[in-house]
């Protein structure tokens, strides 16, 4: 799991466990939970953009060359976009 | 002045949360609860009551649309029972968790099936383990008393939690007294507008109900446990405020004749008042009988009750609930483990009594408490028994 910056003992939680930092989501790395990862095989890609919908982290960002890549601190390789991707230019690869 | 009333409890409780500044309510009706919703959406409408009264398609809405209202700041109210209750289940400890000051008063009602609209407790002890203050009332002038003054124990910074106020559906709820509306003005003095500890806002953002995994929710759950046992003193000093101010005084666990008793009659709710009753007629015939009446339920005041069943020699406790295939109901079980440890502890035994509204009678209380004289207290020890439930 990622390291925390956040509290340590039940004493340090805030009261009802209220955030007050806005954005603070983002530095929780759900790309730890992976186990396997998105490969984009480009030939293939149409460029629909499918996967950037679809994608339930957001993490999906289109390139210059108008292609996709996923942002792998935030990847949590649950497999949707290459799911939903009908050219199948998305592969599930294990993780190492 | 005070203004005295012959009035439904139902009703009053909605005048009585009408007092309270609230700023919205949402009630879905249902039978027993029927006439707060009914009551307190007149007043709001007829501008009685400057709140918004927010109508929903469910108790589950209910409570969802007053969580939502208590994250932006607002003073909330909902009120509910039996199956709107069970609805309700999943939103209750999230409520606490956010620890969100609501209000909630809950007719309490038999829960299907099979189908039954009256009284019974088994609607309120399943949400035992929810992290709400709970409190029970045993007439309706505590039924407005504490409506009022559960506002200022769950918005108190030191508490910050829901609060639910159990009123016997029927036996209180659509009972016609005479009561007592504490005036306006003090009120007023007493309930001060809600200061937040947080609020949605978007000109300042923060995160309400924020997800946390292993790594953070046993401490979540460390930490509201200790909110909630905390939360005691505050609702001492409510009650010793409101005592001062309105004349009428509220413990956690109070008494009636209890004092050197031999024998103590156990209740909670408005059975409280049936057994004073019985009590008087058996003190009358020169027997050591007493009656102990639980008022708070979470979190449970176990000091409280321990000094005032000390002296007992055998406790009778009465309980409006089953836990099926459990010791017996609810009630029996928590004040048994609260007094293992006591090195002088009465013999208990428990009747669960009054279940889907089975009237319950002075004759029940004598009946009940002239056998534990009879026997010994060994025998009684494993007494655990449906009171009046006919046998072949
Ligand atoms: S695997 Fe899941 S999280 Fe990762 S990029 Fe694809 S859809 Fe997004
Ligand atoms: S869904 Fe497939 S084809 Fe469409 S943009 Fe994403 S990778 Fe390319």
């Amino acid at each position: 799991m990622t390291k925390k910056k956040g509290p340590d003992t039940w004493q340090e939680i805030t009261t009802g466990c209220v955030v007050f930092q806005p954005g603070s989501a983002s530095e929780y790395h759900t790309g730890s939970w992976r186990a396997q990862r998105p490969v984009w095989n480009n030939q293939k890609c149409i460029k629909c953009g499918i996967c950037y919908i679809f994608c339930p982290e957001g993490c999906i960002q289109q390139s210059e060359d108008g292609f996709f890549q996923a942002n792998m601190d935030y990847c949590k390789g649950c497999g949707i976009c290459a799911h939903e991707c009908w050219p199948r230019a998305i592969a599930m690869t294990e993780e190492g | 002045m005070a203004k005295r009333a012959g009035m439904e409890v139902a009703m009053a409780v909605a005048e009585a949360v009408g007092q309270c500044n609230i700023d919205m309510a949402a009630v879905y009706p249902i039978t027993p609860q029927s006439h707060i919703a009914e009551h307190l959406s007149e007043l709001i409408a007829d501008g009685k009551v400057d709140a918004e009264f927010v109508t929903v398609e469910s108790e589950h809405s209910a409570m969802s649309a007053v969580i939502g209202a208590s994250g932006t700041g607002a003073r909330v109210y909902t009120a509910t029972s039996s199956q709107g209750l069970m609805l309700m289940h999943e939103l209750l400890p999230i409520a606490s968790a956010m620890r969100l000051p609501i209000v909630m008063g809950i007719a309490n009602r038999a829960v299907s099936g099979p189908l039954n609209i009256l009284n019974d407790h088994s609607d309120i002890m399943p949400q035992r383990d929810s992290g709400w203050i709970s409190i029970f009332v045993e007439n309706g002038q505590e039924a407005i008393d504490l409506s009022i003054q559960a506002f200022k124990i769950a918005e108190h910074k030191d508490v910050l939690l829901p609060v639910c106020i159990n009123i016997d559906g029927f036996q209180l709820t659509h009972m016609v007294e005479p009561v007592e509306f504490p005036e306006q003005e003090l009120v007023d003095k007493f309930l001060p507008p809600r200061e937040p500890y947080a609020t949605l806002h978007p000109g300042k953002p923060v995160t309400m109900g924020a997800f946390a995994m292993s790594d953070y929710y046993p401490e979540m759950m460390k930490a509201k446990n200790e909110a909630i046992k905390n939360s005691k003193k505050t609702i001492l000093a409510v009650w010793e405020e409101w005592a001062k101010i309105f004349g009428r005084a509220y413990k956690p666990v109070e008494t009636y004749k209890a004092e050197g008793a031999e024998i103590l009659l156990l209740t909670m709710g408005s059975m409280g008042e049936t057994a004073e009753v019985a009590i008087d007629e058996l003190r009358a015939q020169g027997k050591s009988v007493g009656l102990v009446k639980l008022r708070l339920w979470r979190p449970f005041p176990f000091e409280e009750l321990k000094e005032a069943v000390k002296e007992a020699k055998k406790l009778i406790v009465i309980d409006r609930a089953v836990s099926f295939g459990g010791p017996g109901g609810p009630v029996f079980s928590e004040i048994k483990s609260a007094l293992y440890h006591e090195e002088a502890r009465p013999m208990i035994c428990n009747y669960i009594i009054g279940l889907g509204g089975r009237d319950v009678a002075v004759t029940d209380f004598t009946g009940m408490i002239t056998r534990v004289l009879r026997e010994d207290s060994k025998k009684i020890a494993d007494t655990c028994e449906f009171w009046g439930v006919r046998e072949r």
